[in-house]
């Protein structure tokens, strides 16, 4: 009985690590500049330790593999899978299937962060110990998610998910209001923002993936610890209280740890929506819906997904490049409203 | 066995007052059956003892206030069967069954092969191993309100409170129900707080009885004493017939007021 429950968890696992390998093969062989696709794999094995093999690339193409599409694969794959467990832990905590950190107004909130950074000068956050940028992207990030969830919860039942949908748009909608009116004021940055706000990951430096790395695995680890506890949470408030689970404490701690990772990559990827709906529902059909299941294999097939993702863009308006929000989101909308026809058959 | 007294118990939501102070004490091992009409208080009690709602006054267990304990420790000392379980409908029963064990399982650690076995152990207690990988989903409605007992039961608390556990069952899984949970106490000797509609299986099955009317207590004892036409006409406002049977079972039989 159980039995058949477990195989399927341990068969998972190893199925979407060669899945994530596989995408990130993908994403390192392709691109408009570099080495051949079949000297990337000698490459990359000639960088293992007592490994030497010659690829045969010139330095120039070995400069381009891994100080330009390196980083960006490896950065796609650390916002791909933030995104995506963080989508799939809101949508624990708020035991609504349409919740990510998105309609949440969490990326808005954390943009809105990130602009008043931006705008008041980043010449000047330089010489910072740490950069403001994660910093203030949280803080809007945190603002806006409490501020959705008051609103939600003050004019609707806690289960109602139209509810909550329904102010993150209108918190999504401030925070965007606010933030086009520091950017009239601000016109010199603009550029520099909209570029930002489409979001990119084609500047993608080793630098980027140092400043996210330490938020996103406080945040997963945080998040991948709750899995269980997410499970309880599934028969309702009231009855995973009355089998001992502190529900208010595990919902702020889940609500700031996915929040702090979200607004972490938004600061450096910008707003890559619909991620954290489709991974997660992908996930539930292939694999069920307990959380314990759920939340690592979230991760790494996010990862994969935004690596993946993250391919055509580069190759399909080359030189100008398609920004990656602009692919996820021409892939998640349709997908999104193929979540909320079969959102009864969904998670509930 | 664990006995639960409790002291001038009282609920209020906002201004609205549900249950007026109640005073009671359940024996190790006892089942009390809350009956009244619908407003009553008796699931705004259950709720209370299970900590689900504020209340004033004093809840003791085996002598020691409840609410002095971890959240987990009072799971581990109270079960609460709702009126209306959520059931996932994809949650496989096994995980559901599963839940009952978080008061034991660390708040970051995983069940033990113990956990997992009791489990194993519920299921095939209650004759529900066959169902153990199904969805809820695809379970009847007498499968479901096994499941959840079965839940209850895995959180091996030696008080359990039922509230409204046959409303949406037939008479025979009624009876099937009841009977589980009446050879399980024996069994484990559980102390029951239960809350009834039906006020023939109430009396059937409890040791004692209290009816609630309004918040208050108005009356209680032994079946006998509480299923009386004067009192139950007095408190549900309703016209029924009550039968004593030889083996002592007190019937209650609605009425149909002359000349309707």
């Amino acid at each position: 009985m159980s039995a058949a429950i477990d195989d399927r968890r341990s068969w998972w696992l190893p199925a979407a690590s060669v899945v994530l390998a596989a995408a990130f093969l993908f994403g390192a062989m392709i691109g408009p500049a570099g080495p051949v696709w079949w000297r990337v794999p000698l490459e990359l094995l000639d960088r293992l330790p007592f490994v030497s093999i010659d690829s045969g690339a010139s330095v120039v193409q070995s400069e381009v593999l891994w100080q330009i599409r390196m980083p960006r694969v490896v950065l796609a794959a650390i916002v791909g899978a933030m995104l995506s467990l963080a989508g799939a832990s809101y949508q624990g905590v708020f035991r609504n299937p349409l919740v990510d950190p998105y309609l949440l107004g969490v990326a808005a909130g954390a943009g809105l962060g990130a602009t008043v950074v931006i705008v008041a000068g980043r010449s000047t956050t330089n010489s910072w110990p740490i950069d403001p940028l994660p910093l203030a992207a949280f803080v809007g990030g945190l603002v806006a998610v409490l501020l959705t969830y008051t609103v939600g919860a003050a004019f609707g039942a806690a289960r109602a998910s139209a509810t909550l949908v329904l102010a993150g748009v209108a918190v999504t909608s401030l925070a965007t209001a606010v933030q086009t009116f520091l950017l009239q004021r601000n016109t010199d940055v603009v550029r520099q923002v909209y570029s930002w706000i489409l979001g990119r990951l084609s500047a993608a430096t080793w630098h980027d993936v140092r400043l996210v790395l330490p938020y996103v695995l406080v945040s997963s680890a945080v998040l991948v610890a709750h899995r269980r506890l997410l499970d309880v949470l599934r028969v309702g408030e009231d009855e995973a209280s009355t089998l001992g689970a502190r529900v208010d404490r595990i919902r702020i701690t889940v609500v700031v740890a996915a929040t702090l990772g979200t607004s972490a990559v938004v600061s450096v990827s910008g707003l890559i929506g619909f991620v954290g709906i489709v991974v997660p529902h992908l996930v539930r059909l292939l694999a069920g819906a307990s959380y314990r299941r759920l939340l690592p294999l979230t991760v790494l097939l996010g990862a994969a997904f935004l690596i993946v993702a993250d391919v055509p863009g580069r190759m399909l308006t080359n030189p100008s490049e398609t920004p990656i929000g602009v692919v996820t989101a021409f892939l998640g909308a349709p997908f999104f409203i193929l979540v909320l026809r079969s959102r009864q058959a969904a998670v509930r | 066995m664990t006995s639960l007294a409790l002291h001038g118990v009282g609920v209020s939501y906002g201004r609205a007052r549900a249950l007026e102070p109640f005073t009671d004490t359940v024996r190790p091992g006892e089942w009390l059956c809350l009956i009244g009409p619908n407003g009553a208080g008796k699931s705004s009690l259950l709720r209370a003892i299970a900590g689900l709602v504020p209340h004033d006054g004093k809840i003791l267990v085996d002598g020691a206030p409840l609410s002095l304990r971890s959240s987990r420790r009072r799971a581990a000392l109270v079960a609460h069967v709702p009126q209306s379980p959520l059931l996932p409908d994809d949650m496989s029963a096994f995980d559901y069954v599963l839940l009952g064990r978080n008061p034991y399982v660390g708040h970051f650690g995983t069940e033990s092969r113990h956990d997992r076995d009791m489990v194993r152990r519920v299921l095939g207690r209650l004759d529900l191993e066959r169902f153990a990988g199904r969805h809820l989903g695809t379970l009847s409605g007498g499968e479901r309100q096994r499941i959840v007992i079965a839940r209850a039961l895995a959180q091996e608390a030696p008080i359990m409170l039922l509230d409204e556990p046959t409303s949406a069952l037939d008479i025979g899984h009624q009876q099937q129900a009841l009977e589980l949970v009446d050879s399980l106490r024996r069994e484990h000797g559980f102390t029951v707080v239960s809350a009834m509609h039906d006020l023939t299986l109430a009396g059937l099955y409890s040791d004692r009885l209290a009816l609630l009317h309004q918040g208050h207590c108005v009356a209680s004892g032994e079946a006998s004493t509480v299923l009386r036409a004067e009192t139950l006409s007095e408190f549900y406002g309703v016209s029924v017939s009550v039968h004593h049977e030889p083996d002592g079972t007190v019937v209650v039989v609605p009425r149909r007021s002359p000349g309707v």
